[in-house]
């Protein structure tokens, strides 16, 4: 933005502006796509496989055709010329070869490889007569061996899941420099090794997936309604690489969509299969999954197996850090699969530090299970934890403050180039930490220890001094690093005649609350009323362009795509003002919604200008389109890098097992801010969720059966609203250096930072009875069982 | 959910003819029952909706005796004047099930018909030795849980109360199931007109069970560190994602101390 424009985006932006999408949203009347209905609507019902692995040796729809309401069923023979779904990013392995792709049909062919995997879509008048018949098809499986453990699967002798993919591997890949790597340890005067499981979570957005697919004869045009994160990278997968369709006939459409977390990014079999069914029968198809279902087919998130180890000299600073992973790819690879262990992950193992040398080698796993991919924070809180819960560890065993050995390690210097590929542009770790630990009272911390141990609770304190890289991505280093899309984003502004504006932008939001903070930039860069701006999402045949909402990217990148449109409005308008002001267009300034002649009061207000476009009489027509409308795309120039600390601090009940967080406080940088309010709010969504994962939540499947065992909230434990204590949470800014509002995001850092800064309390507390280390989440069996071993029992 | 047959009698009698020429089911709260329907767990023909049958609601008192009605629900329990008069850790108890929404709709008769092994009521109505009244009889709690959810009711059989002695004092402690919230472990302990102490534990084992060793411990001396001092055998209980039975019975002494805690 111009400088001198920079002024008036300070009257609206950085205050916090209820929620516009709120009134509806609280009202009941928001629109998402199971809301949406269409004439002649069928209903879609998915029957899944009921075993981990199988061939199917033949399946019977004659039955279930003759049940009542039925109109049709789709088997994987009827989808033999439709290609699998892709998976969006290349790695390439240690051995120099591209990792093993195996097919990833959209119904299955002749195998199922999870319980969930879809088998056939059955359509029929209504659900509940397409559940039906479901039940009248016959499927003669022949049951096969499974693993579901991504260690068991690359075992020797494990069942073979993909012929594409011998011993079950995807790839081996590495990052770093391992000779140096082995020099440092070999003269480290501290070795401290950890071995840790990053649980595997199921995402459960309040919303389960949904669709409404429909064939317009007429026009031969698709219209897909589905609950998805980024509809134009959903329209692009699903034309060009499955259906073969032209892409400029399917419009995506993702309405209100009832919270994401990466689950929604994904082309998912469902809405494919219904967008090919849908030509055929010539009829509107819609689906909305029962929570079941989303449990078994929604792709899960994290899943690492980790050993690592970290090198320092006897003051604590850090020399190397060595780190092997094994991640679960689950059954086929999800759309941005193999990416997260590798690219979002391994990169960010330097953390906060200037560990001069690391190496860290992944194996990536099929197995039987669902598959798994981005879930908020997508590979930085697996190496968050990594890289805090070893910082910790170490400290302990060296007798050296948590935070002392923090500080002795910060980067200090910016721009910071780690070993692992990323430039760090800007930060403040000391500011960030030194915040959080006023604000947690740690000086206190003692005497309330001692207070807690007199009513025989054990206190601990955790911190965890986390890094992200945001803002995905510049595309040409994305694609150097195997992306198969760019990252950039796109945002167009339209100005109507009469000054109110209507924002178009390629990001999504399914609970961020772009519609107010996008607002707000575009309300304070124009001088116009909040209200006077509606923002539109989620549509292709609205939208220019978009790569969607994930990786903490909306504003960074998508408000930034709208800051270089608002640009060239205004640029464009100081042309039409200076026309009407008969004054040289460089004289021109504009703030507080006018454009004035810089040292005059001749100015034009900018509905003013608005109208001139529209209604050119007294206008430049010669050298000036009319009409003030201007689109623009963005791709960032590198990552942003949001840091920050969280601390927090439990009391266990040695009796039960039970942890108590009785304080969470985390200090933030996440650059400039435009709407602290919702800022706020992802910041405690973040953190719940890390909680989620830290205290309560994991995935289970059977190791024998290969069945899910945590297949509802009856046994997987998200927490609730009561689980979560009251957060104590604060910025810091230091502004991104590299997009015009500063901004680095914000929506993952909760995530990130809280199971590292919990599961080290929690060893904190545990520190006293012996426990130095269990893997999450410290549920109180877990709890209790470790105090146990401690004490020597089995 | 499959297609059901739903009726909705207005007094007892039709409604248990109706049980039994459609072999239909009782609906109470629908709070386990629907959930299984919309599962296809569970596929009754016919739903005989007692809501509508006014000698299954109420709670009062009757000289030493509390009585309440099968339909009463729990949050109807949780707020009852007359209950936290008479034994308040009903109350409590009722006050803990679930969320509120569950407690609006979920009823005592239909906890108790369902006999699910982590429910709450069961610990409350086998700990006072309360008395379970149907339209045919009335069963002892002794009598009355059979195991996993398997009562000895008849199938066109109807709970209309449950009957509790107001016993001299009583107190709940229940660990809930980290996910589900129902009882890992809970321990109901009673101290019974003639002093004597009974001590009942759900969620536990695959149905309700008396805890005798730790009602011996009571007897001698009703203190917590008498009840957490009592090891409790793991075999017999369950075992699963959440707890194991040495978990389950560690559990139990020290919910049952941290009942005896709240008594006194
Ligand atoms: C989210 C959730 C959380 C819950 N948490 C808990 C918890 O923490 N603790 C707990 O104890 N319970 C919990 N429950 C269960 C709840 O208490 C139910 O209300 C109870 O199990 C069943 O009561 P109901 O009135 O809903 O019965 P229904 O679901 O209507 O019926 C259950 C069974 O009892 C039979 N039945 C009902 N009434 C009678 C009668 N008068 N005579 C004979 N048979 C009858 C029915 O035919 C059916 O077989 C929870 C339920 C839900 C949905």
């Amino acid at each position: 933005m111009g400088a001198n424009d920079t002024a008036t985006m300070t009257s609206v932006v950085g205050q916090s502006v209820l929620r516009k999408e709120d009134a509806r949203f609280l009202t009941g009347t928001g629109q998402y796509t199971d809301d949406v209905s269409m004439p002649r609507q069928t209903y879609a019902y998915f029957l899944r496989s009921p075993h981990a692995h199988a061939n199917i040796d033949s399946i019977d729809v004659a039955k279930a055709k003759q049940s009542p309401g039925v109109v049709d069923i789709f088997t994987g023979a009827d989808l033999q010329g439709v290609n699998g779904l892709p998976c969006g990013w290349l790695i390439t392995g240690t051995d120099g070869k591209p990792m093993n792709e195996p097919p990833h049909p959209v119904l299955a062919q002749g195998k199922v490889r999870y319980v969930g995997d879809a088998v056939a879509l059955v359509i029929a008048e209504s659900p509940a007569q397409a559940k039906d018949a479901a039940e009248q098809i016959v499927v003669d499986y022949d049951v096969l061996p499974s693993a579901v453990d991504s260690l068991d699967a690359l075992a020797d002798g494990a069942p073979q899941i993909h012929e594409q993919a011998p011993g079950n591997r995807c790839y081996t890949w590495a990052l770093g420099d391992k000779a140096a790597v082995d020099a440092a340890f070999a003269n480290a005067a501290h070795v401290t090794k950890i071995d840790i499981v990053n649980n595997r979570l199921i995402p459960n957005a309040i919303e389960p997936r949904a669709a409404l697919a429909h064939y317009d004869r007429a026009n031969d045009e698709y219209t897909l309604y589905v609950a998805n994160q980024n509809p134009h990278v959903e329209r692009l997968l699903m034309t060009a690489f499955v259906l073969g369709l032209p892409e400029h006939k399917v419009r995506v459409i993702a309405p209100d969509v009832g919270g994401g977390f990466g689950s929604k990014i994904y082309l998912y079999p469902e809405e494919t299969a219904m967008v090919f069914a849908s030509k055929k029968i010539h009829r509107p198809i819609k689906w909305a999954a029962e929570r079941s279902e989303s449990f078994l087919s929604d792709a899960h998130g994290r899943d690492h197996v980790t050993h690592a180890e970290l090198a320092l000299d006897k003051d604590g600073k850090f020399l190397a850090m060595r780190v092997h992973t094994t991640a679960n790819m689950g059954a086929y690879l999800s759309t941005f699969a193999s990416c997260i262990p590798t690219i979002l992950y391994a990169t960010l193992l330097a953390g906060q530090y200037t560990t001069p040398a690391i190496y860290c080698e992944v194996a990536a796993a099929f197995t039987n299970t669902a598959p798994v991919d981005a879930y908020r924070g997508a590979g930085r809180p697996e190496a968050t934890y990594v890289v805090e819960r070893i910082v910790s560890q170490a400290a302990m065993e060296m007798g050296i403050a948590q935070d002392e050995i923090r500080r002795r390690n910060f980067v200090r210097e910016f721009p910071y180039q780690t070993p692992v590929a990323l430039n760090y542009d800007i930060g403040d770790y000391e500011q960030t930490l030194d915040a959080a630990m006023e604000m947690a009272d740690v000086a206190g911390f003692p005497a309330r220890k001692a207070e807690a141990q007199k009513r025989g609770k054990l206190r601990g304190l955790g911190y965890a001094a986390y890094i992200e890289a945001c803002g995905l991505a510049p595309s040409n280093i994305a694609g150097a690093l195997g992306a198969r899309a760019g990252l950039f984003e796109a945002g167009q502004v339209r100005v109507h005649p009469t000054g109110s504006v209507t924002v178009f932008t390629g990001s999504h939001s399914h609970g961020q609350g772009h519609e107010t903070t996008f607002a707000q930039i575009v309300a304070g860069r124009l001088g116009v009323p909040v209200e006077n701006v509606s923002v539109v999402h989620g549509d292709t045949g609205r939208i220019p362009f978009g790569m969607g909402t994930y990786g903490s990217r909306s504003l960074a990148v998508g408000g930034t795509a709208i800051v270089k449109a608002l640009d060239k409005i205004v640029a464009k308008g100081k042309k039409i003002a200076a026309h009407l002001l008969e004054a040289a267009e460089s004289d021109i300034e504009f703030r507080d919604g006018k454009f004035t002649v810089a040292g005059t009061d001749r100015s034009k207000a900018f509905a003013e200008i608005a109208l001139s476009a529209y209604v050119p009489h007294n206008y430049p027509l010669g050298t000036l389109e009319p009409g003030l409308d201007e689109t623009a795309f963005y791709d960032p120039t590198n990552f942003t890098y949001p840091a920050g600390t969280h601390i927090c601090e439990v009391e266990i009940d040695p009796d039960t097992g039970v942890v108590d967080v009785v304080a969470f406080s985390a200090c933030d940088d996440f650059g400039n801010i435009i709407n602290p309010m919702i800022v706020e709010g992802q910041v405690h969504g973040g953190v719940a969720q890390g909680l989620g994962q830290a205290l309560r939540e994991q995935c289970v499947y059977d190791r024998d059966s290969g069945q899910l065992l945590t297949g509802s909230l009856m046994d997987y434990a998200l927490p609730r609203a009561d689980d979560v204590p009251s957060f104590n949470v604060a910025t810091k800014v230091t502004p991104c250096t590299h997009n015009p509002l500063g901004a680095k995001g914000c929506g993952e850092a909760g995530a990130i930072g809280a199971p590292a800064a919990m599961m080290n309390a929690v060893m904190d507390a545990l520190a006293p009875v012996g426990v130095t280390h269990f893997d999450m989440p410290a549920s109180p069996y877990r709890v209790w069982n470790a105090i146990r071993a401690a004490h020597g029992h089995a | 959910m499959y297609a059901v047959e739903y009726q909705q009698p207005t007094n007892l009698a039709d409604a248990a003819s109706i049980l039994a020429s459609t072999g239909g089911r009782a609906l109470a709260g629908g709070q386990s029952l629907v959930a299984a329907m919309k599962l296809r767990l569970s596929q009754p023909g016919t739903l005989v909706d007692l809501s509508l049958i006014p000698d299954l609601k109420g709670i009062r008192r009757n000289g030493d005796r509390l009585v309440i009605g099968a339909m009463a629900k729990h949050a109807e329990v949780a707020s009852s004047d007359v209950v936290k008069a008479a034994l308040p850790a009903l109350a409590g108890l009722a006050e803990g099930i679930g969320d509120r929404q569950v407690r609006n709709m979920g009823t005592i008769g239909g906890s108790l018909a369902n006999n699910d092994p982590a429910a709450d009521w069961p610990a409350a109505v086998l700990a006072c030795n309360a008395t379970i009244r149907t339209n045919q009889r009335a069963i002892g709690a002794g009598e009355f849980f059979k195991g996993m959810f398997e009562t000895a009711l008849a199938p066109d059989e109807i709970v209309t109360a449950v009957d509790f002695p107001v016993v001299q004092r009583a107190a709940y402690a229940k660990f809930p199931n980290p996910a589900s919230r129902f009882a890992l472990v809970g321990v109901f302990v009673a101290q019974m007109g003639d002093g004597s102490v009974r001590v009942a534990v759900t969620g536990a084992a695959p149905s309700v069970f008396r805890a005798t060793a730790i009602e011996d411990a009571l007897a001698k001396s009703f203190t917590p560190v008498a009840a957490k001092g009592v090891k409790v055998g793991a075999d017999g209980l369950n075992s699963d994602l959440h707890g194991s039975a040495e978990y389950r019975a560690h559990l139990i002494s020290v919910m049952a101390s941290r009942a005896v805690v709240a008594i006194a």
